[in-house]
């Protein structure tokens, strides 16, 4: 019997132990997502065709007696990574016939652990946004509360693990697009150090930041997802070139010997009493299992949104130069070729992915470079030097995932407002260090409607996924709070 | 570090991004917004405080200089809007005599 409520461990287990087979696991999850699309709407395409066939294959390998990691796990891919043969389109219109020559390492990493791709999910265009409202294709509600956002970059990816579309997700995360959608879905969301998981396949945003990484519905399976992709790519001149310790194995029940760094620029008072408490709690809790809490500084925690918001988007002006029309996508004609690009850059572009190659472009000519783009580059260099120091006096540090609970549709209308969600994230992104979201409780939103998740953010420094994982494992099973509310569709079968 | 520079119809030229009349009315409010925030920066002392492109350690990366399977030909022209045999197909680039 198929289900598709367990957790990737469980079925990978079942599938290997013949119980069920891949393919009834892929016809069950076929079944919810034809059920629950409608009111969801995380994929912009489903691989109904090849996922059974990819199950078929993969049931005749474990009958030959082959064994893997995630057999038979349905996994979402966010729409900004190649799978040969299917429509990769960012959530954009400049690519929204574009098909994909090859596969992201990371995605064929997946496969060749036995999960099956079972749609690519919608995302904020290009990854640039922080609720999915920026998909040009479709729209992705919340399924905790269905008039609310998901998140975003990787908001589609959130949206299927939570609807039980999936049971992992691949997202992408450049300042907060994997935690900030995990925090506002009930989700484990894990950015590992940059250079972990080659980007080789993954249509690049900001170079220098983008991190592909897992979205599960637990810890355990999130490390499993991990443990799967993370190593050393040829294809991609930034991927680290050490020794990957897996961590799935190691994941501890309690915190004892374990210092968490409470960030004493991160005061939670002013995100209003109720969500203050969530992260007290929260704090006490991981106390309970055996931690010492201790207090850290980051003294330039406020200066990383400034600083994110010229190092990013002065990336993004150099990466999207290539949708000109020429190579890729769409083309609108015009009088010469610079017409032509330009047309087909206003045609294909949305309105966030235009102000941010302006301000990017901006940071970058002639006149302003030093005084933008080479001045956040300092700045980042004394973020990472603040975590440096931090990690002197801790082993992880402790911080809210989100201000705020997910918020209703178009209640973020003006740009920065929207960029201030990723205030608690980007600080992590700069320093490259890895970074989850795990749940840590409910709040009743002030404007109504049932209670929604919040996120705890854990920090490690660069390289330490194992005690990361390790932790917020040990801080998951002991709280639980994932399990405490459901989502508005009609309960996956058990 | 001041937004008063700010010609939006300037950079969107060298964007190669065909802005309306509106966009550049509304991008150029937004941005001289977004640039008010990250004046902030000016607070800094940055001057003996070197530049970082890139966190963790990396290095120059260099491969035997062999033949390798490439992607196939047929599947990559594909993904161009315009082809005509095994090329992709752009508008004049060199004007006529």
């Amino acid at each position: 019997m198929a289900t598709i409520a367990k957790s990737a461990a469980e079925i990978a287990r079942a599938v290997n132990a013949r119980e069920c087979s891949a393919r009834e696991m892929i016809d069950a999850t076929m079944a919810r997502i034809e059920a629950v699309e409608p009111q969801v709407g995380a994929y912009l395409s489903v691989l109904e065709r090849q996922a059974r066939e990819s199950a078929d294959a993969l049931d005749a390998r474990i009958a030959a007696g082959e064994r893997f990691p995630l057999a038979g796990v349905p996994l979402a891919v966010k729409d900004n990574l190649a799978l040969e043969g299917t429509v990769t389109t960012c959530g954009s219109k400049m690519l929204e016939r574009w098909v994909a020559p090859y596969t992201a390492t990371a995605v064929r990493s997946m496969l060749a652990a036995g999960a099956i791709p079972v749609g690519k999910a919608n995302m904020d265009e290009f990854a640039m946004g922080s609720s999915c409202e920026n998909s040009a294709l479709g729209v992705t509600r919340n399924p905790y509360d269905l008039q609310r956002v998901p998140g975003g970059s990787s908001g589609g990816s959130a949206a299927s693990v939570a609807a039980h579309e999936a049971t992992i997700a691949l997202g992408s995360d450049t300042g907060g697009s994997i935690r900030e959608p995990a925090a506002f879905c009930n989700l484990v969301g894990f950015k590992p150090t940059y250079g972990r998981i080659s980007r080789y396949g993954l249509i690049a945003f900001a170079s220098s930041l983008d991190q592909i990484g897992p979205l599960a519905r637990s810890v355990e399976d999130a490390a499993l997802a991990y443990d799967a992709m993370a190593g050393f790519d040829p294809m991609d001149a930034t991927s680290l070139d050490r020794a990957v310790e897996p961590t799935a194995g190691t994941l501890r029940e309690d915190l004892h010997g374990l210092r968490i760094g409470v960030v004493k620029q991160f005061d939670t008072h002013k995100l209003g009493a109720d969500i203050d408490d969530v992260y007290d709690r929260a704090l006490h809790d991981l106390e309970a299992l055996g931690a010492e809490i201790v207090e850290v500084e980051l003294p330039t925690a406020d200066y990383g949104l400034a600083t994110y918001y010229l190092i990013a988007p002065a990336e993004c002006s150099s990466n999207l130069a290539r949708f000109d029309g020429v190579r890729y996508g769409l083309r609108v004609e015009g009088a010469d070729v610079a017409e032509m690009n330009e047309r087909t850059r206003a045609a294909g572009f949305g309105p966030e992915v235009k102000r941010r190659i302006l301000i990017g472009t901006y940071a970058l000519s002639s006149g302003y470079y030093d005084a933008y783009y080479v001045r956040a580059q300092k700045a980042r260099t004394l973020v990472a030097r603040d975590f440096a120091k931090a990690f002197e006096k801790c082993d992880l540090i402790a911080a809210p995932a989100t201000s705020s609970p997910a918020f209703r549709f178009k209640s973020k209308s003006d740009p920065y407002s929207m960029y201030l969600m990723d205030y608690y994230t980007i600080p992590m992104s700069l320093a490259g260090l890895p970074a989850l979201s795990v749940p840590c409780g409910w709040v009743s939103p002030e404007e109504g409607g049932p209670p929604m998740p919040l996120g705890l953010q854990l920090t490690a420094p660069l390289f330490a996924e194992r005690p990361l994982l390790a932790a917020a494992h040990a801080y998951e099973r002991a709280t639980m709070h994932a399990a405490k509310h459901e989502t508005q569709l009609p309960e996956a079968a058990r | 570090m001041s937004s008063e520079n700010l010609d939006i119809a300037y950079v969107a030229k060298l964007a190669r991004i065909a802005l309306t009349d509106d966009e550049v009315e509304r991008f150029g409010a937004q941005l001289g917004d977004l640039l008010g925030h990250v004046a902030t920066l000016a607070d800094l002392d940055l001057d003996s405080i070197p530049a970082t492109a890139q966190v963790v350690e990396s290095r120059n990366v260099v491969r035997e200089d062999c033949e390798r399977p490439s992607l196939d030909r047929e599947t990559v022209l594909n993904g161009a809007p315009q082809r005509q045999g095994a090329f992709v197909r752009v508008p004049r680039i060199i004007g006529q005599a």
